[in-house]
């Protein structure tokens, strides 16, 4: 459930960091995760880095719905 | 926004939707259980119903922790602020939410309690350690996406040696409430689910895996935006078609089959499994909830204040328990849009943001007017 | 002596109609609102009137923080009242302002509000012709309360009422929605994040005098402050007994509007906005007047955003960016930042 929003790191200061969403900028504890450096996009929630995101994941699941709408009846 | 913006592209959903079309079976009708109520708010907000043809339904979960906590225990919440005189810090969704007498938070604290707004475990440290003199006492709620952040703040309490700082503790597990739903007496007719984005990213996909093969329904972890959804509707009709059961993931970006270690070492270090809690809606369920750990017990604000709340029922008539059990849907409940309105709400599920009613009420109203002829 | 402005204190005697009041009035009020009906100093202002309708409108403000990107309580007292007053399509001409002072209250700041408000005035081409000075004992107050009247006068011809909107109407909006909302909500203590966002907050009386004059058959006007614009849309749907069809896309949001509202879990049509106005006309009037909106700097991003519809129900509805429908329905309480 649960409300996250991804947001990319800009500044980190131990288990502290800054991140920015469009210029929004939110101070924020990486308390949860490990070796994550500045350009990192994270799921933010309640104030919490959660997860990284993975660039490449990220676009193979949009070639997946790009797909989507390329295939033939499969079923 | 990045990883947001292309995730809620029009041109890809109408795609997608073609696809849905295309390979739904005319003859078949696949009822798809969304879980997480953040799915659910997502699915009315954008209106995603509108894309899917007439015979893919999606069915609404119990997946909203502030639906499925049992009203005493915002009672509860209520005495230690009323009786112990502890400045409770809570987080939004919980101000609304009608307890016992139809008292809510914000009902309380307009009386003059001293409950505060937070948004994350941080800013309640940091009430802790400005106000010494006051015991400080958070208000645990969620699934495992918001149990992490307890963990981190309870550690940090104890590093720091904070004297008037404790948790009341109210995290609930999401499989057990899947297992719930599907070894319940009248088990909820559902062919596949899709399944909660962030509580994903930190218990991985393997949790999953003991449903879909025991139960024989395919899951699909399903990420937060409107594409994700139609994307993972899409998956859970293919597995259907082809008679799989399996745990997919079309949230890769950001969910792992391990998920988030560290975040579980946390957990695991922090607390410990409840012999059983009372859900609303679903009952009394086994090992479905946690507590604090012996080592930590000072942070424990049950063993701090002992509070003790009358079980409170629900209002006559009002039909939460279905509804987050799947079983019916808000309109089948003869108090929506009459007498419970997120105004008067006399059920959580009309009052979260997130509950199925609400999001109904909020979007989704037009679609069957009380009192309009059907056309 | 003269008032110690730069470290004195709103004291209780600021507040009982003696000496020291009187100090405080010359000093900071008359000194800085300075108009020919201020300084006679009677307890109300007497002024001629045009033959013809009047529209009077007033305003409480107790907003907080007082000093906020992009304005302040004395800008925003002025700017609000004299919006209303413009939003039946009246020339604003006086304002009443009224002061509740907290004991304690540093007078530095009174100051800057007073002349922040005298600015607002004086770009409004509107004057402050009377007030009112009250002090209340520390801790009754937030540092200060203004409420604002404001008295004006409609034009010959213009009939523009909440209750005006008909069927196949045309929906305008004046520009982007939800920055003065942000703007403070930076401002709040517990929601600790950072933006270059400032509010919108702005006197509109200008840009409805060139609409109304362009446009004299423009149906409705109204200002989407507390609740923002959907709540708003649905105030005027409910009186004049119509419904609405929004088109998502055609809304301008700007990105870091969106990326905070993303950030807290709040909508961006619920959010308030304190310089921006809806305009309801009838169709096919519509582009004439996103025109003429567009020619004015604070309507440089107007925009069609949707039609009236007959519908029984009063709903506000709204076809996604996504693609779909949805209700746009009246806020429920306030809008609190979610988790979940």
């Amino acid at each position: 459930m649960c409300l996250a929003i991804p947001a990319e790191v800009i500044a980190i200061d131990g288990d502290n960091a800054v991140v920015s969403l469009d210029g929004v900028k939110k101070e924020i504890s990486l308390a949860l995760l490990e070796d994550v450096v500045v350009g990192d996009y994270v799921l933010l929630h309640v104030g919490y880095a959660l997860s990284r995101i993975s660039p490449e994941e990220a676009k193979k699941t949009l070639a997946l719905f790009a797909e989507a709408g390329l295939l033939e009846s499969r079923s | 926004m990045k990883y947001v913006d292309e995730f809620r592209d029009q041109q890809q959903a109408r795609a997608i939707a073609a696809a849905i079309a295309r390979e739904a079976r005319p003859e078949r009708h696949y009822r798809l259980m969304e879980f997480c109520g953040g799915h659910t708010h997502a699915i009315f907000r954008y209106g995603v119903q509108d894309l899917m043809p007439a015979n893919v339904e999606f069915v609404h979960g119990p997946g909203c922790p502030v639906c499925v906590l049992p009203i005493g225990r915002i009672d509860e919440a209520m005495q230690l602020v009323e009786k112990h005189g502890v400045i409770l810090c809570t987080y939004g969704d919980m101000m609304r939410v009608p307890a016992g007498n139809r008292r809510s938070l914000m009902q309380a604290r307009a009386d003059g309690a001293d409950i505060r707004m937070v948004y994350s475990t941080q800013d309640a440290l940091k009430i802790a350690r400005d106000n010494p003199n006051q015991q400080v006492v958070f208000f645990a709620i969620g699934f495992e996406t918001t149990t992490p952040p307890t963990a981190v703040a309870i550690k940090q309490a104890q590093a720091e040696g904070l004297q008037n700082f404790s948790v009341f503790c109210n995290h609930v597990l999401t499989p057990a409430a899947l297992g719930a739903l599907l070894n319940a007496e009248q088990p909820v007719a559902v062919d596949a689910f899709l399944g909660p984005s962030h509580v994903s990213t930190v218990i991985g996909s393997r949790p999953y895996e003991q449903f879909a093969e025991h139960y024989g329904k395919p899951i699909v972890i399903a990420g937060f935006e409107p594409l994700d959804v139609m994307q993972s509707a899409l998956m859970a009709i293919r597995m259907l078609n082809e008679g799989r059961c399996e745990v997919e993931n079309e949230y890769s970006r950001a969910v792992s089959r391990d998920g988030n270690t560290k975040a579980q070492a946390l957990v695991n270090e922090v607390f410990e499994l409840r012999d059983s809690f009372e859900w609303r809606g679903l009952g009394l369920i086994p090992d479905s909830a946690l507590k604090i750990r012996q080592e930590f017990v000072g942070f424990d604000a049950e063993k701090r204040f002992p509070v003790h709340a009358q079980p409170v029922t629900d209002i006559k008539g009002c039909e939460c328990p279905a509804i987050l059990r799947g079983q019916k849907k808000p309109l089948e409940c003869k108090l929506f849009g009459t007498v419970c309105t997120p105004e008067n709400p006399m059920g959580s599920c009309m009052v979260s943001s997130e509950g199925a009613c609400a999001a109904y009420w909020s979007y989704g109203r037009f679609r069957n007017v009380p009192g309009d002829d059907q056309a | 002596m003269n008032l110690n402005i730069k470290t004195g204190k709103v004291e209780m005697s600021h507040g009982s109609g003696g000496r020291a009041m009187a100090k405080l009035i010359n000093e900071l009020f008359i000194k800085h609102l300075d108009n020919p009906l201020l300084r006679q100093g009677n307890d109300g202002a007497c002024f001629e009137v045009a033959a013809g309708r009047m529209v009077l409108s007033t305003d409480g403000h107790v907003i907080s923080p007082l000093f906020f990107p992009g304005g302040d309580i004395g800008s925003l007292a002025v700017h609000g009242t004299v919006n209303d007053v413009a939003m039946s399509g009246a020339r604003p001409l006086y304002l009443a302002a009224g002061f509740i002072l907290e004991e304690g209250f540093a007078l530095a700041d009174l100051e800057r509000i007073i002349i922040s408000m005298a600015n607002a005035a004086e770009a409004a081409g509107v004057s402050v012709a009377c007030g009112d000075t009250k002090v209340v004992e520390q801790g009754k107050g937030d540092g200060v309360f203004i409420t604002t009247t404001g008295v004006g006068v409609v034009p010959e011809g213009v009939n523009i009422s909440g209750d005006k909107a008909q069927p196949g109407d045309a929906i305008l909006i004046s520009g982007s929605m939800g920055d003065h909302g942000v703007a403070i909500l930076s401002k709040r203590e517990n929601l600790t994040f950072e933006t270059t966002i400032e509010s919108d907050s702005a006197a509109l009386n200008g840009l409805i005098a060139e609409m109304v004059t362009a446009v004299p058959t423009i149906h409705c006007l109204r200002d989407p402050t507390r609740g923002g614009l959907a709540t708003t849309l649905n105030e005027l749907a409910g009186q004049s007994g119509v419904g609405m069809q929004l088109d998502e896309a055609a809304i301008l949001v700007k990105p870091q509007v969106a990326a905070a509202c993303e950030l807290l879990g709040l909508d961006p049509l619920y959010i308030a906005n304190e310089g921006k106005l809806i305009a309801i006309c009838p169709q096919d009037e519509a582009e004439k007047l996103l025109a003429i909106m567009r020619d004015h700097p604070l309507g440089k991003e107007a925009a069609i955003i949707g039609q009236v519809s007959a519908d029984k129900h009063h709903l506000v509805q709204m076809q996604t960016r996504f693609g779909g429908q949805r209700v746009v329905d009246w806020l429920a309480g306030e809008q609190l930042p979610r988790i979940c």
